[in-house]
């Protein structure tokens, strides 16, 4: 009967007004879509087009010539490499360390028979309206010696307090002050109820702050600017500046002599290719975190 | 008696503290953390009112009281970082919302899932794209020469000569940190909208089409209200935030011709500690206290404000 019904509903003739007002807002979402769309696709395409046909500008939608010297010039090129490999450490590592001390804080202010608790949120959440600013973290990070070493990328913005209340307030909220009762009575104690209950119960929660973590670490490059000279410390958003947007491209990095005759239409190609390569790894996660996105957003707005 | 129940209540309090001493194990370390590495920078706030000197050290360098802040205020930087400032903050606060508003409502009443669906794959991308690509991005497109800026731009007018560079123009810079912006995050601003949207009672939907009102009258009358609270809430949140746009993206896209529109108070203050030849933290601190307290004081106004209206509240 309900099927027959919804199935009579769809063939229902839409009014003038209602088809003008579809034709509308189709029209925009298209070509908004299309204006995210068509950027993307030029650089793809750019990347595996040949470095002539990008100089006399014969690229708009579809690669011409197509060739992979763009990528073969990214991977033959040390500074991207090692920046390549060192992102890597940093996001896997610091987002790890993130993660841990955000928990490690989150748990116990969320727990409502914790002695001082007022006092405690206190103490985190005062450094919300309150901080040092650039300079006087700068100086610290210099006095403790971690100038020029990846502790400097990885320790500090170790927690963000924004987050750790995003997770307190789904402990507090959302996981039912029962179940910790009966657990005391069984004789649960709090790290061991920590573990076995808690973390389990968060696991969407924790994806979330996860993804929030490791996307800003994968492309800060404002900590490495001002603490990394070292260029086997730095990462890969800052080679990333150094060649798609001071425009300087060091062709002594090519160790292959055949590749640096080509340079001037390499750098074309090379340009393009490192866009892609550089994305690829949060576009290969993208389709498995997409469902994350609107608990991600609204998981924010949720008050405690 | 009373000194008697009193040791007992410290007691107990002791007694509770070391029940949850598991607890207490679980905040050593991110208390460690913030001790060091929130309330330790504090300490060096103080520099705004000194004229540092490294061989010196924070405490010990000489104190020029508010001098550093007279400089900036009187500098004529202290006007054109202002203004650069609240220039892009507020156009693209309006654009911005504006448009994430309306492409909401519209994806919303879009009637073929599938479409939608990829439309919002799609959209929400951009948002992942980190600011370095995304500023590296625009600079390579927008070459008047060997951009696809110039290849349209020829291939249009079948002139073969370069077109004037846009991102060499002091007067587009608000226009393309603000319509950049919007390409990588339209859809993902939008999805909050949408996900009100998305909570509104089909049954107002339907009840309003039995009574004949269109598609677009809907929109009007029950979409737009629905999610009002929504976007005032967010709209006066999003306020309290005007005067501290991030260093990153504006950094990226500065270059000399266009750095009267593009310095803001951020990159001002960098340049003054790091980039320029004589390093200067006093004034570089003082600017960054000096925002601060504003962003401060217009944090607590629009929560107040956001309090009364909407009843929702920060803290």
């Amino acid at each position: 009967m309900v099927i027959r019904v919804t199935n009579r509903r769809k063939k229902v003739k839409l009014c003038r007004e209602d088809k003008i007002y579809y034709a509308i807002s189709t029209t925009l979402i298209t070509l908004f879509f299309l204006t995210v769309l068509y950027p993307i696709i030029y650089v793809i395409s750019a990347s595996f087009s040949s470095g002539r046909a990008l100089m006399s500008g014969k690229v708009f939608l579809w690669p011409v010539d197509v060739g992979f010297e763009g990528y073969k010039a990214v991977f033959k090129h040390k500074d991207i490499l090692t920046g390549y490999a060192n992102t890597i450490f940093y996001t896997v590592v610091g987002t790890f360390i993130n993660v841990s001390m955000t928990l490690l804080g989150a748990y116990p202010l969320s727990r409502k028979d914790l002695p001082g608790r007022g006092w405690i949120t206190f103490f985190f959440t005062f450094t919300m309206f309150i901080s040092g600013g650039t300079i006087p973290n700068y100086l610290l990070v210099k006095n403790l010696g971690m100038m020029n070493t990846r502790w400097a990328i990885l320790i500090p913005g170790a927690i963000s307090m924004y987050n750790m209340l995003i997770v307190r307030n789904f402990m507090q909220s959302n996981i039912p002050g029962e179940l910790q009762e009966a657990a005391q009575i069984d004789g649960c104690n709090d790290s061991y109820y920590f573990f076995k209950i808690i973390l389990p119960l968060s696991k969407a929660t924790i994806a979330v702050i996860t993804l929030y973590y490791a996307v800003s670490r994968w492309n800060s490059y404002f900590t490495a600017l001002i603490y990394l000279n070292d260029r086997n410390l730095i990462p890969l958003q800052l080679i990333l500046r150094e060649i798609l947007v001071n425009n300087e491209v060091s062709f002594d990095m090519l160790v292959d002599p055949v590749l640096q005759e080509k340079q001037e239409t390499l750098r074309e190609q090379l340009k393009y290719a490192l866009i892609i390569v550089s994305s690829l790894p949060i576009m290969c996660v993208y389709p498995f975190i997409q469902k994350y996105f609107v608990k991600g957003v609204m998981v924010g707005s949720i008050k405690g | 008696m009373k000194a008697k129940r009193l040791a007992m209540n410290q007691n107990k309090t002791i007694k509770k503290v070391k029940a949850r001493w598991q607890l207490y194990l679980f905040l050593l370390l991110p208390v460690i953390y913030f001790c060091l590495f929130e309330y330790v920078p504090m300490y060096g706030i103080q520099l705004a009112f000194k004229n540092f000197n490294a061989r010196l050290g924070i405490w010990d360098s000489e104190w020029i009281g508010l001098d550093n802040f007279k400089r900036f205020f009187g500098s004529y930087y202290f006007e054109r970082t202002i203004v650069n400032t609240l220039r892009i903050s507020l156009y693209s606060l309006v654009v911005s919302s504006a448009m994430s508003i309306i492409f909401a409502l519209a994806l919303n009443s879009m009637p073929w899932e599938k479409y939608k669906k990829i439309v919002q794959m799609v959209t929400y991308m951009p948002h992942f794209i980190s600011t370095v690509l995304i500023v590296g991005i625009l600079n390579m497109l927008l070459n008047p020469s060997v951009g696809l800026y110039g290849t349209i731009y020829s291939a249009v007018t079948g002139i073969y000569t370069p077109p004037k560079d846009i991102l060499g123009m002091a007067e587009a810079f608000p226009h393309l940190y603000v319509w950049s912006g919007i390409w990588q995050g339209l859809g993902w601003n939008s999805i909050i909208y949408i996900s009100a949207l998305a909570g509104v009672d089909t049954e107002l939907h339907e009840a309003a089409r039995i009574d004949g009102a269109t598609r677009f009258k809907r929109v009007l009358h029950i979409d737009i209200p629905s999610i009002a609270p929504t976007i005032v809430t967010l709209l006066i949140l999003k306020c309290g935030s005007v005067m501290s746009i991030g260093f990153e993206k504006a950094y990226l896209m500065q270059n000399n011709l266009n750095l009267t529109t593009s310095e803001i108070i951020s990159t001002y203050s960098y340049k003054v500690s790091f980039s320029s030849t004589v390093t200067d933290f006093g004034l570089s601190t003082a600017i960054g206290l000096f925002n601060n307290v504003i962003n401060l004081i217009l944090l607590i106004i629009v929560n107040t404000i956001s309090k009364r209206v909407s009843e929702t509240s920060l803290w």
